[in-house]
């Protein structure tokens, strides 16, 4: 799923401060899941932003509503008489979703009340762990399940670097060093050769320093 | 083309001679004078000295910049390039370049982590990595071509080193990379600092078992000790550096005004054990900005006089 983490309220605050009528527009499948942009969400931070902008003597009118997704024209369409009658939409899915909101809605201001951070799994209750980078050239398959292209902090290809120590990276003591798990991985299941195999050069051209991409399905197209 | 002449370490390595190097960090600024002050401290005493490039990631300048200084002072150059901070496209650039200027020796390295740096803001690049970056300048020597199979009018012959660390994790992977680099092409090999002996004669011996230390010439990594608080610092602070106990107390044993003579005591009792080590073929001191002691420390080994430089 896309990871993401809600905005300070200060910062989202200052963003609506022009406005009168604002949207408050949920996300109901990746950032739902990661507490981020839920109707759940969408509700608490209706009730925070009324409450600080009272304690200054401000009235403000926010209408709440949380869609599927934010990133798929059929729900949006859901939510386009509610975007019409505001002034400005806060939107509370990932970047995707801003823009897709931004892109059919041309005249209204939209304005994120969330910070898209990875594309990650929910390791266990309230934490989330980033695991892929979205290179658009998958290579799990050689390094036992383990992307080390995302999980290394220097994307190393060939092996752990000399900062590896007790299974963690010498970035962080909080972060695992991929290496070993690779390692320990590949000897779980009796492929530890693949460790001797040189691996060149990675093309960068599938992920984004390719630019921004587009996958077209002709079989889809209509 | 120019003619092919070695470099000096790779003629001293070649011969089977114990070859010995020291380290210059650039300045923070522009002086040059910092540069020829340590270059004067270290002529003389070693077959060449490595240029770290920008180390543990803090700006200083450049490493072509300082190797190019030593070299007009009649010093050889050892240039330590990292993937951190540049791609391919200028990695493959900087060498060709370098060359052109007079450096024959390069060290590849991935690099540290921007984030220990004083820039932890910075983005950073790691678009190849050094295993990558060992076989292009290789590729480059052997085949006269860049990555993209061009062929260069004058290609770069660089003499290659790369980093080893025997004390890092998973130790048993350690040898296997070391045999992936020299297939990669690498020359000579540089090892983080030794002070835990046990561990680096256990690699050393997994090393020559599997005929590694015939394929590569191995220069075993020391750095004199300061104080007890810089053991103590760089056994607990410093990623993949392995600091025994036994060395701590013996530098904490010693008052402070005898500690660094205490240091440079016990660095020249692993330099003599390390010459003792088969599969060892020389030794670099990493004098941390203390590079008025590598002259009495190689002297005090009895590595003195260094082969003159040929012609």
């Amino acid at each position: 799923m896309i990871v993401g983490e809600q905005k300070p309220i200060a910062e989202i605050k200052e963003s609506i401060i022009p406005y009168e009528k604002i949207l408050i527009l949920g996300c109901g499948t990746c950032v739902k899941t990661c507490f981020a942009g839920g109707e759940d969400e969408v509700a608490t931070l209706a009730s925070a932003l009324r409450l600080t902008f009272k304690k200054d003597g401000r009235e403000i009118e926010l209408e709440e509503m949380t869609i599927e997704r934010q990133c798929e024209d059929e729900f949006i369409q859901e939510a386009s008489v509610s975007i019409a009658r505001n002034d400005a939409v806060l939107s509370l899915a990932c970047g995707a979703g801003v823009q897709d909101i931004a892109k059919r809605f041309e005249k209204i201001p939209v304005l994120p009340g969330v910070n898209t951070t990875f594309i990650g799994i929910l390791e266990k209750q309230g934490l989330f762990t980033e695991e892929c980078l979205g290179c658009g050239d998958c290579t799990l398959a050689m390094f036992g399940g383990i992307c080390p292209v995302t999980r290394c902090s220097k994307k190393l290809l060939n092996g752990p670097c000399g900062g590896s120590m007790d299974g963690k990276c010498e970035v962080n003591p909080d972060i695992d060093c991929a290496w070993q798990q690779i390692i320990d991985r590949l000897r779980l299941l009796g492929q530890l050769d693949n460790l001797r195999k040189y691996i060149p050069p990675k093309n960068w051209r599938t992920s984004h320093a390719g630019g921004p991409r587009k996958l077209v399905r002709e079989d889809h197209v209509i | 083309m120019n003619k092919i002449t070695l470099s000096n370490l790779q003629k001293i390595l070649s011969k089977g001679e114990f070859a010995v190097t020291a380290e210059c960090g650039p300045p923070r600024g522009a002086d040059f004078e910092v540069v020829r002050r340590k270059g004067e401290l270290l002529k003389g005493f070693v077959d060449a000295v490595n240029v770290t490039d920008n180390q543990t990631a803090i700006v200083r300048m450049s490493s072509i910049a300082a190797c190019v200084h030593l070299f007009n002072m009649g010093i050889e150059p050892v240039m330590q390039m990292v993937t951190r901070d540049r791609n391919r496209i200028a990695l493959q650039s900087d060498i060709m370049g370098a060359y052109s200027l007079g450096i024959k020796n390069i060290l590849c390295l991935s690099g540290d982590h921007q984030t220990f740096g004083s820039q932890p803001d910075a983005m950073n690049v790691f678009d190849i990595d050094s295993m990558n970056l060992v076989r292009t300048v290789r590729d480059m020597r052997s085949d006269g071509k860049d990555m993209s199979g061009f062929d260069l009018n004058e290609p770069p012959l660089m003499f290659i080193g790369a980093a080893a660390n025997p004390f890092a994790d998973p130790f048993e992977y350690r040898v296997i990379r070391l045999a992936k680099k020299i297939d990669a092409g690498v020359d000579f090999i540089q090892t983080q600092c030794v002070y835990n002996m046990d561990r680096f004669k256990e690699w050393i011996h997994l090393a020559r078992e599997e005929g590694l230390t015939e394929k590569v010439h191995i220069l075993a990594g020391v750095t004199p000790l300061k104080s007890a608080g810089m053991a103590r610092f760089i056994a607990n602070k410093v990623a993949g550096m392995d600091v025994p106990e036994s060395i701590i107390k013996r530098m904490a044993g010693v008052s402070k005004e005898n500690a660094a003579k205490e240091g440079v005591k016990i660095c020249l009792e692993t330099i003599a054990e390390l010459r003792e080590i088969k599969g060892v073929h020389g030794i670099h001191i990493m004098a941390i900005e203390w590079e008025e002691k590598v002259g009495e420390i190689v002297e005090s080994a009895g590595l003195m006089p260094r082969p003159e430089p040929e012609e």
